[in-house]
């Protein structure tokens, strides 16, 4: 070939700002340092390290679910069976399960206990692969739908699988899962030669919740990499273009069903690593961890984050899992405990900061406030005003927010597509889009 | 003979329940030639394209390609052996650039697997950086040199016509179907585009087949024309031949391209 021109060649090096690099030093150094600041070790406060490492957890799985709802536009609503096989596989390998085995390797369970125990590092690898295969199986006949048939096939197999585990303990005679009464204790994370450097543990136990957050940090990481390389890869122009248009992507020479499934599977792998590793922290593997609702909430972050964005996945699946195991908690019990005063002090706050971000464009730059907006705050100010005000005069009025969960957060999916479609943090290639879209808009009202 | 051409049908019929829209059709394309498939709307001709591509399976009939039987064969498959093609309405990848467009289009020539993409092994990243200057080439063949970064649908209605164009000759093809690549364009645009066909089979020496209604278009392209009406074959011949063939001047020309011509 001949010589590539200057603007391919700028392509082939892509070009960050000093600005970007901060942000990302930024961004690993309060990463490294969050066990240790501000984190409470009971359940208590805004930030206890359960929920920290959970926040981790559901990023992970974020990520892996955005490859197949971001990158190549399939929609999945039964992640739900990837989280599944990869918990299970942990449970099956790190566990005295199979009591009539006894097999262990570089494991950190006592050599007497029955059963296969393998190094934790290892399983994960294995549940990985489970999930990815389980992955392959799901997708083969599942894939040949489109859009909204995939969607409810998925929804189906995610319902159908939790009850085949929960029905797992007569399969011909077999007991696979143990049934409704689940597997455990699921060993402990064994740290091998990382055990050397000093102020590490030789073993990670359940309620290990520091040492556990820097593991799956790492595995998040992993992650990140994975996607963004597979993104800018061959494999990424395909998915991409089987989400923009599968027809003309088949006609290219794309293999529709393959890539698909290469998109499954590395997903499910995603689901499957946090799986093993949400075992190791619940102790016993039990179906009843296994719900639909699993698979909404991650969907909920990949889209609150921006669909096809790593690093808005990651926003997404922290956000959602802290609103989820403490926001809602903490929130609503600065409602409920506050003092008089600081009950008027938080109604005015909240009201003040909502007119800043509805009117916060119209009153530093000329022009007048849509309609729309005005009523949209008139609503919300006066729904604030009336709770705080109901709360000051009846001692008695508590808010138990957690029961209104999916309430609120269809409220806030509704407001996100309304105001935000495109997520927290939106993928490059949406905004660029985006703003070509808004100027095309403006061109022709002028 | 059938060494000569690259493509043969071979009484190709597509029935869609009563309907026949392509009607026992015979259609041979000789090697590094250009032809043109012309007809009134309805008359079968993009129906006919979507049976070469892959999209349709002829109820009965064959397609043989370079000598292959590829009737039955998934689109993908037949697109990877050398066929290429555009489309009517365009269907680009919106939301990839330019150079990701053509990019896709390579996929069948790419031998980068999962593993050297994560790994970024240096074969992987030779492999994509030669993968972009190709794409890079491609853009300037077509006449949109430097929009590389561009994003497909921010492009002008004419440049995404030409963006259409380059990613089909990113697969490589023996065979370009263009499929109403002149609609929307004006007088000076198609005239350009009659001399591009001409650049991408003498400089490349691929067989372009091509639907058009701009007569100018077809008659300044096309080395041979094959008229199809209600999915059947009713003329097939030079542009001379054709212009002059009755049937044809009833069924689609009408008088006036007859003395307009003349």
């Amino acid at each position: 070939m001949s010589q590539p021109s200057v603007s391919a060649m700028a392509a082939v090096t892509p070009k960050r700002s000093p600005a970007k690099w901060a942000l990302i030093a930024l961004a690993i150094a309060v990463v490294v340092v969050l066990p240790h600041l501000g984190v409470t070790q009971d359940s208590s406060g805004v930030l206890p390290i359960f929920t920290v490492v959970l926040c981790a957890v559901y990023a992970l799985f974020s990520l892996g679910l955005n490859i197949v709802v971001g990158f190549a536009g399939l929609l999945d609503l039964g992640y739900v069976a990837f989280f599944l096989f990869g918990a299970y596989g942990a449970a099956w390998f790190m566990s005295d399960f199979f009591y009539t085995r006894n097999i262990h390797i570089l494991d950190s369970a006592r050599h007497v206990i029955p059963g296969i125990h393998l190094s934790f590092w290892f399983v994960v690898i294995i549940a990985g692969v489970i999930a990815a295969i389980a992955g392959v199986i799901i997708g083969a006949p599942t894939l040949r739908l489109k859009s909204d048939y995939l969607a409810l096939v998925t929804l189906g197999f995610g319902e159908i699988l939790p009850e085949v585990f929960r029905n797992g303990d007569d399969i011909f005679g077999a007991n696979v899962t143990n049934g409704t009464k689940g597997i455990g204790p699921v060993d402990r994370i064994g740290m091998g030669f990382l055990a050397k450097i000093p102020g590490l543990p030789k073993t990670v136990g359940p309620s290990d919740y520091t040492a556990k957050y820097y593991v799956i940090v790492v595995f998040c990481g992993l992650f990140v990499w994975i996607s963004i390389k597979l993104r800018d890869g061959r494999l990424g122009r395909a998915w991409m273009a089987i989400r923009e248009d599968e027809l003309a992507a088949s006609l290219m020479g794309v293999p529709l069903m393959r890539t698909k499934l290469w998109s499954y599977a590395v997903g499910a792998l995603a689901g499957g690593v946090g799986g093993a590793f949400y075992a190791t922290i619940i102790g016993t593997v039990s179906v009843d961890g296994f719900q639909f609702s699993f698979s909404i909430i991650v969907l909920c972050a990949v889209i609150l984050g921006g669909m096809g964005n790593v690093w808005g996945a990651i926003l997404g699946g922290v956000a959602i899992t802290w609103v989820n195991y403490t926001g809602l908690i903490w929130i609503g019990g600065r409602y409920n405990d506050a003092s008089k005063p600081l009950l008027v002090a938080y109604a005015l706050l909240i009201v003040a900061v909502a007119a800043l971000l509805m009117f916060g464009k119209t009153l530093f730059r000329k022009g007048r406030p849509a309609r729309s907006t005005l009523i949209g705050f008139g609503v919300f100010a006066t729904i604030v005003i009336a709770l705080f005000t109901v709360r000051l005069v009846r001692h008695k009025f508590v808010i138990d927010l957690v029961k209104f969960q999916f309430g609120l957060f269809g409220l806030v999916l509704v407001l996100m597509m309304l105001f935000r479609p495109e997520g927290f943090i939106p993928a490059a290639r949406s905004k660029q889009v985006k703003k070509a879209d808004a100027l095309v808009a403006k061109g022709l009202e002028a | 003979m059938s060494d000569n051409n690259l493509l043969v049908a071979d009484k190709v019929r597509v029935q869609f329940g009563g309907l026949i829209a392509v009607n026992d059709v015979d259609f041979t394309i000789p090697r590094e030639s250009i032809v043109a498939l012309i007809g009134p709307n309805g008359a079968g001709k993009t129906t006919f394209f979507n049976v070469l591509t892959g999209l349709y399976e002829p109820t009965t009939g064959a397609v043989l390609f370079d000598n292959k039987p590829i009737t039955g064969l998934a689109p993908h498959t037949i697109a990877a052996g050398g066929m290429a093609r555009t489309f009517q309405n365009i269907r680009l990848f919106g939301a990839m650039t330019a150079s990701e467009n053509v990019m896709v289009a390579m996929h069948p020539h790419l031998r980068s697997g999962i593993a050297s993409t994560v790994l970024r092994l240096p074969k992987q990243r030779r492999e994509e950086r030669d993968a972009r200057a190709v794409a890079s080439e491609l853009l300037e063949f077509v006449g949109i040199r430097g929009t590389d970064e561009e994003f497909a649908k921010n492009l002008p209605y004419g440049d995404q016509r030409r963006l259409e164009v380059a990613r089909a000759l990113a697969l490589r093809p023996k065979l370009l179907l263009l499929d109403e690549p002149t609609a929307g364009m004006n007088p000076q645009e198609s005239a350009a585009f009659t001399a591009f066909v001409h650049r991408v089979r003498d400089e490349r020496g691929i067989t372009v087949l091509l639907i058009e209604h701009d007569m100018k278009v077809v008659m300044g392209t096309a080395e041979r024309i094959t008229v199809l009406e209600y999915g059947a074959k009713i003329a097939e011949g030079t542009p001379a031949e054709i212009r002059a063939n009755p049937k044809v001047i009833e069924a689609y020309l009408g008088k006036a391209a007859t003395e307009g011509a003349a």
